[in-house]
């Protein structure tokens, strides 16, 4: 791992309340903090209803915050206008979890990798544009014949890449993904997959890539950020959470991953934590730690006070009162 | 091994959809059976036509689009479920097959109440009078796990949350002490704690009871600890099953292997290469004469597009669809499993 890091995307302390009337609020993030540098992968896992996808959302400014801060590159993703903006949206894009629902029917595909072309300015003439099309269509594996069709020829994992080339198309430095591949087949997933860390590779990209499935999130992430209810409880290297997992739910979750393997699943079977219950509703939640209904560990302590996210050395932090008192490594 | 021992037995099963661009040709000569008792895995992914073979065994294809071919066999207990008359059909439906689909939400009616869904069946089938059915409904309910049954049963399914609603429809099916449960993607829906105790629930219902379970996943995770049997389907075939441990540990075909290598481990160092299954399953409008894994296959011979391999018997009830096996094939070593990288 490199020791020069520069960091691409700053977060802190960000909050996203949603009213949901009768005076009720739902705290989607709750006071989220993290950085992502550049050139990394950072995973964000959690169940469904935790956040993770308002969290990606809010931090390129496709949402408001509550309160918090998000700086990319040094500036504030929330209040930025006119030409920063504007330059903040060509170096920022989005790949969605539904292939389906987000390309317009409408529009070519030609159409739609050229859009963000036009309004960028990043093609001289009608020559350059059509040679860029192409190349990114290439780029992700589909071909220039493919330019003049409609979304609805093609599969699911075809659309995929057209939302991947879409994104590409206005040279950005950091993509959120979320969840690309949920929506695919195994052995698709796997072609995306490659696909996401060949490209990460050829053009140094940064991802914040979100998604549920732990294990595909630990193979493609250097570091991996757990969410429980809109709090971050975890965040360290892709091996270390799996080697040393300390939040009481990162562990439950890991045990609750099963892995293909006959033998290896006996084995498990023994030692897994099975949690109780179900994630209590994001509304109007109680004080203290999200995880204390769930959570064996519980004390008086976790009712009381939500715990800090404590830094546990070699880039490892939780978020949970028993790790809290531990000295660092 | 005695007759009696296999409580199901599919023959040749073909089954066909009728669309306006032509008949879909869903499942393409299917033949498993299933020993009392145990539980069977079909894996495979979406449209290899897994869901299609679990409804006919439930007898859920309708006509006039859906139609099961001449020739072939479902036989439980050694009766074809295909021949059965109205009678027999209402107490095999419910009395001794029962399946759970991956939507619950949309499984479940969602104007009646919850015990009302779960009573009916004991109803028809054992004959219990109101009282009776509604405590066993109460009763169903404790037994998946859902708090406060006494309440619950009075609630509708948009009250409960998708890994409840999932619970209900395991106390539907299990209401009646089914001989053959049938789960069709189960847990695909769910999160993965929430599928973690599901599929206990799933595992200690099948040991109290002794129930046979067909279980239908494209997650090979989920098979693991459940199945002694995985059928592994591709395009409407069987291209490969056996014992779990035969088709972990020792795959014989290219889509078993590519299937298993295709999929991260949690366990297993990360950021290499997964292997992938080059471009998209066969039309089953059209689909191919030979072998249908033949053009996304890293070995295919000329003979693969030609004509469909038999079935090379390895032992142990192993058996696998692939030329490779042919004795004046190449020799082909089966690749690293585990991509490479030990624990």
């Amino acid at each position: 791992m490199s020791e020069e890091k520069k960091v691409l995307l700053s977060v802190s302390h960000l909050k996203k309340y949603f009213p949901v009337g009768r005076g009720a609020t739902l705290k989607a993030v709750d006071d989220v903090s993290f950085e992502i540098y550049k050139g990394e992968t950072l995973g964000m896992v959690g169940e469904s209803g935790c956040g993770k996808t308002t969290c990606g959302r809010t931090c390129i400014g496709l949402y408001d915050r509550t309160d918090g801060q998000v700086l990319y590159d040094g500036k504030d993703v929330h209040t930025i206008t006119g030409k920063d903006k504007k330059e903040f949206k060509k170096k920022v894009q989005m790949v969605f979890q539904d292939p389906y629902g987000s390309l317009d029917p409408r529009m070519t595909v030609a159409e739609i990798i050229g859009e963000g072309i036009d309004i960028h300015h990043l093609a001289k003439n009608k020559q350059e544009r059509q040679n860029m099309i192409y190349h990114y269509l290439e780029l992700v594996g589909l071909n220039c014949e493919h330019a003049n069709r409609f979304v609805h020829e093609f599969s699911g994992g075809q659309r995929q890449r057209i939302g991947i080339a879409r994104a590409l198309a206005v040279q950005p430095e950091f993509i959120v993904l979320d969840e690309p591949i949920s929506a695919l087949d195994v052995s698709i997933q796997a072609q995306v997959v490659n696909l996401l860390i060949e490209l990460q590779k050829k053009m140094g990209l940064t991802y914040l890539f979100v998604a549920h499935d732990l294990s595909m999130v630990k193979h493609i992430s250097d570091r991996v950020a757990v969410l429980y209810l809109g709090t971050l409880v975890e965040l360290t290297t892709s091996e270390e959470l799996y080697v040393n997992p300390q939040h009481p739910y990162t562990q439950a979750l890991l045990s609750a991953i099963p892995i293909p393997d006959p033998e290896v699943e006996q084995e498990r079977d023994a030692h897994k934590i099975r949690l109780q219950g179900e994630v209590p509703s994001p509304i109007n939640t109680a004080p203290g730690c999200k995880f204390k209904g769930r959570c064996k560990y519980a004390t008086d302590r976790c009712g009381k006070e939500m715990p800090p996210l404590t830094d546990m050395g070699n880039q490892h932090f939780v978020a949970c009162w028993r790790c809290a008192g531990q000295p660092k490594k | 091994m005695g007759e009696t021992k296999k409580i199901l037995e599919v023959k040749n099963l073909r089954v066909s959809y009728h669309t306006y661009a032509g008949e879909v040709k869903s499942v393409r000569g299917v033949s498993f059976s299933l020993e009392r008792g145990k539980a069977l895995a079909i894996v495979g992914e979406s449209g290899c036509g897994k869901s299609v073979t679990a409804k006919s065994v439930m007898g859920l294809i309708k006509g006039p689009q859906g139609e099961i071919k001449e020739g072939s066999e479902i036989l439980y207990n050694g009766e074809n479920i295909l021949h059965y008359d109205k009678k027999q059909w209402q107490s095999y439906k419910g009395g001794e097959c029962a399946i759970v689909f991956q939507d619950a939400l949309a499984s479940l009616n969602p104007t009646m109440r919850v015990g009302k869904q779960i009573m009916e069946n004991l109803i028809a089938h054992k004959h219990m009078s109101k009282e009776e059915a509604k405590q066993e409904a109460i009763n169903m309910l404790r037994l998946v796990g859902i708090p406060e049954p006494e309440k619950r049963v009075r609630q509708y399914p948009h009250e409960f949350s998708g890994g409840m609603r999932q619970r209900v429809m395991i106390a539907i099916a299990f209401a009646c002490d089914p001989k053959l449960l049938i789960c069709d993607e189960p847990t695909t829906a769910l999160d993965v704690t929430i599928q973690g105790q599901i599929l206990d629930i799933i595992r200690d219902l099948q040991k109290k009871s002794g129930t046979s379970v067909i279980m239908i996943t494209h997650d090979l995770g989920v098979v693991a600890n459940i199945a002694q049997d995985i059928a592994v389907m591709y395009s409407g075939m069987i291209v490969e099953k056996g014992k779990c441990e035969d088709i972990f540990y020792t795959p014989r075909h290219p889509y078993t292997w590519a299937l298993i290598r295709s999929v991260p481990r949690l366990d297993l160092k990360n950021k290499q290469v997964l292997d992938t299954i080059p471009g998209t399953p066969p039309d089953l409008l059209n689909p191919p004469a030979g072998c249908p894994f033949c053009t996304r296959c890293k070995y295919c011979m000329q003979i693969c597009r030609e004509e469909m391999p038999e079935f090379t018997d390895f032992g142990n009830g192993h058996v696998a669809a692939c030329w490779l096996h042919h004795e004046m094939a190449p020799k082909v070593e089966m690749p690293d499993l585990r991509g490479g990288h030990h624990q």
